[in-house]
């Protein structure tokens, strides 16, 4: 990514005499100006076409009593309103309780993920950011995850987890014996653990990835200055190294968290359409509400208060983290 | 690498829109993954979604694929066939529905007929569509009523008819000197703990007497169905309200959730199973001596099994009657056409196909279940001790899910209902009846208002 061009190029200047310089310069000026208009044009439309106007009907939805009997002719659906959201937002009502429990839960595994994963992410990437033998080796065996179709990892984990024949309770009871009986994983309290477990998984390969890349920008001048000057290998980490990846961070750790937030694969593979009650996470929950229970205007509530929520932490989070105004090189 | 920077407030807007829509589209990923589309060459190539009916799905293609390729040959009609398995099957018919890109033809469980019926995106078979199948007189009346609500015109029509019954390991039983198949609720639980035992003394009961699928709400909420109606409930009261909390369906659905819980006789592990087609599985390895299913013959018999029976659901009273001697629902996987279908004459030629006398006779013995076309159904090939048994359950002791259009919604939330409190007990709670009350009221409120 780079930063956008203060000024246009003016590549032909010097080669033109005066007069027909600044006619040139005029019109390049103006062709400067639709340029950059010209370009996103496409990525624009297709924004608008993939993001915004579904985005837009899923709020319209939201007012719609939609269910099956007008689902096939959903423009005819009755309008009623802001009852959708009172059904959703009910924190008495059976729909409105798990939404604020499973949106508490969601804001919980969002931070358990992304700070495992952004920790062994920053770990590896600097211990693999130096050079030594078998690097390459390690690089491409962290990447594997990131690599492979999480349908696949997922469904995997799932065999693994499961009480009776899985993986992971054959080698607490039977190898270890550590164990009188295999718990359950994919029910209940640890179905949770397991989710974040699978989650930081799949997810930490890219915090990897992002994190080494920014790593090798930085110059080693840099730390031999720092260590000629006696700073510990801690010093240098927390003085040197995060400072100057901090924008990259910035813009990992919000990544992650949206993708980390709105998680719907792990949970639906591991658990099929309904989540264990303590494993619920919003967008399962969303899913449950529109498909299973065919009830797609609270569901669309329930997309438009996520959005808001979404829409207000990543502002906060724009404004009070993200660099602004000046160009910065790092 | 340099990281992005916003310098105006529209920038950060933008932005701001971006990360809004980014989110959004996770949500929008829910929604929009309705696969297959509607053939597009007229007269050429249909598609048909297949419910997993066989063993496994490579069994349904053999089987199916031998249909298809009869008609082809007859018609020059191709037909893709896709199977879908049964835990993505009302999934993807909401999908495709909501979307109005789906196969042509496609299977359907019965007892969703009436909810996809309301949403208007299925072929009602009247008049000439009627006609293109040979006509309502050829069915079997209990099976076609199965097709929508009352008084419609169907939007579904039977394919293959089966019913619930008490399938057990007859060795299981020998060795424990059992003679006869339980005919009440009594003395199937005395049964079943006779059958619960630990086998080879560690300590641990490895042998359970009966086996049922946890997660998986269908079954469950056909569960509920039965063993409410034996216990004087139902449902739904006769104007369509849900009534899930009435004094039956709650004894019903504890007498089910207990045969885990109190009476011990069902293995804690089957809290997680989702796929009710493991169950065959634990019956032919011994891990349990019984359980309820529709047509699991073909499991046994493409596995070479032959040590089991077939008998009634057992009664919750020996001398019960009417709604309380219901021993099964109508069960049935029904055939449907889409109403978006570009080549409806081809996707209409293609269901008359699978309801021909002969492709009946054929499909139905494959798949241990009963034809739906009278001349098939009286074919003495379908006339074994368990067909002729199911036969009798089907005249006598069936009764339809309720056809109202939100039976959908109560089998998904009853159904869930019930695979929460299994996964309580699974981790050590105490469930009381109490609990199910709750559990059911709670599914009940959220019921769409029909």
């Amino acid at each position: 990514m780079s930063a956008p061009a203060q000024t246009p190029p003016r590549i032909s200047e010097p080669l033109k005499p005066r007069d027909a310089s600044r006619a040139i310069k005029r019109s390049s000026i103006k062709r400067d100006r639709f340029f950059p208009y010209a370009l996103s044009a496409p990525a624009a439309f297709l924004e608008l076409l993939i993001h915004i106007i579904p985005m837009l009907l899923g709020v319209w939805i939201a007012f719609l009593s939609l269910t099956q009997f007008s689902i096939a002719n959903w423009v005819k659906a009755p309008f009623v309103g802001l009852q959708n959201f009172t059904t959703a937002l009910d924190p008495n009502g059976p729909i409105g309780s798990q939404f604020f429990d499973a949106l508490g839960r969601t804001f919980l595994f969002t931070f358990l993920v992304v700070a495992i994963a952004w920790s062994l992410g920053i770990f590896a990437a600097v211990l693999l950011a130096s050079k030594f033998r078998s690097n390459g080796f390690f690089r491409t065996l962290f990447l594997v995850p990131y690599a492979l179709p999480s349908y696949v990892t997922t469904i995997a984990w799932a065999f693994m987890f499961n009480q009776r024949d899985g993986m992971v309770n054959r080698f607490l009871v039977e190898d270890l014996g550590i164990l009188e009986e295999g718990p359950f994983w994919l029910l209940g309290g640890n179905s949770f653990f397991v989710m974040v477990v699978v989650a930081v998984w799949q997810f930490w390969p890219f915090a990897f990835l992002m994190l080494l890349a920014a790593l090798q920008s930085i110059p080693n001048e840099v730390y031999e200055a720092a260590s000629l000057d006696g700073a510990s290998l801690w010093k240098q980490f927390t003085r040197i190294t995060l400072p100057m990846i901090k924008h990259a961070n910035v813009v990992l750790l919000l990544m992650l968290g949206l993708w980390v937030f709105n998680q719907f694969d792990i949970p639906y593979l591991l658990f099929g359409p309904v989540s264990p009650e303590e494993a619920t996470l919003i967008s399962p929950l969303i899913y449950q509400q529109s498909f299973n229970n065919w009830n797609f205007g609270v569901g669309g509530a329930l997309s438009v208060v996520l959005l808001i929520a979404l829409l207000i932490v990543s502002a906060f989070y724009i404004r009070l983290v993200m660099p602004k105004g000046k160009s910065i090189d790092d | 690498m340099s990281a992005p920077h916003f310098k105006s407030k529209l920038g950060r807007f933008t932005a701001i829109t971006s990360i809004a829509a980014l989110s959004l589209s996770g949500l929008a990923a829910c929604s929009g993954s309705a696969s297959g589309s509607g053939s597009e060459e007229a007269g050429g190539t249909i598609t048909y979604w297949a419910s997993n009916q066989g063993s496994s799905v490579t069994q349904d293609e053999e089987i199916l694929g031998e249909s298809i390729k009869r008609f082809t040959e007859e018609t020059g009609i191709e037909v893709e066939l896709e199977v879908v398995p049964w835990a993505d099957l009302y999934n993807r018919i909401l999908t495709a529905v909501s979307s109005g890109e789906g196969p042509d033809v496609l299977n359907i469980g019965n007892t969703w007929a009436t909810t996809l019926q309301a949403s208007g995106a299925f072929v009602p078979f009247e008049g000439e569509a009627l006609e293109a199948i040979g006509g309502a007189e050829k069915f079997v009346p209990a099976a076609l009523a199965t097709g929508g609500a009352e008084g419609q015109a169907p939007t579904s029509l039977p394919l293959y008819s089966m019913a619930y019954g008490l399938y057990y390991n007859t060795k299981m039983f020998e060795e424990a000197g059992i003679k006869q198949a339980p005919k009440t609720w009594d003395e199937f639980l005395a049964t079943a703990k006779k059958l619960t035992k630990d086998t080879d003394d560690d300590g641990k009961v490895d042998q359970y007497g009966f086996t049922l699928a946890g997660q998986r709400t269908a079954n469950n909420a056909h569960s509920a169905f039965i063993l409410g109606m034996q216990n004087g409930g139902e449902l739904y009261t006769t104007d369509g309200k849900p009534d899930f909390t009435n004094d039956g369906v709650v004894s019903g659905v504890n007498d089910w959730i207990q045969l885990m819980g109190e009476d011990g006789v069902v293995s804690k592990s089957n809290a997680e199973i989702n796929d009710g087609s493991v169950l065959p599985g634990e019956i032919m390895d011994g891990n349990a001596a019984m359980f309820f299913d529709q047509a699991p013959g073909k499991s046994f018999n493409a596995a070479g099994f032959k040590d089991y029976a077939m008998a009634p659901i057992p009664l919750k009273n020996a001398d019960a009657t009417g709604l309380e001697a219901t021993q099964s629902l109508v069960a049935g996987i029904n055939v449907s056409v889409f109403e978006n279908s570009d080549n409806k004459d081809a996707a209409l030629e293609f269901v008359n196909h699978l309801l021909s006398v002969d492709e009946q006779k054929k499909l139905n013995a494959k798949y241990t279940s009963l034809p739906s076309v009278t001349e098939a159904f009286d074919d003495p090939a379908f006339d074994t001790p368990e067909q002729q048994a199911k036969k009798e359950i089907l005249a006598n002791n069936a009764a339809p899910m309720p056809l109202f259009p939100t039976e959908g919604q109560m089998e998904s939330l009853v159904g869930e209902a019930i695979a929460k409190q299994f996964a309580r007990i699974a981790q050590g709670e105490k469930i009381t009846e109490a609990d199910v009350r709750k559990a059911l009221e709670d599914a009940q409120k959220q019921m769409p208002a029909s």
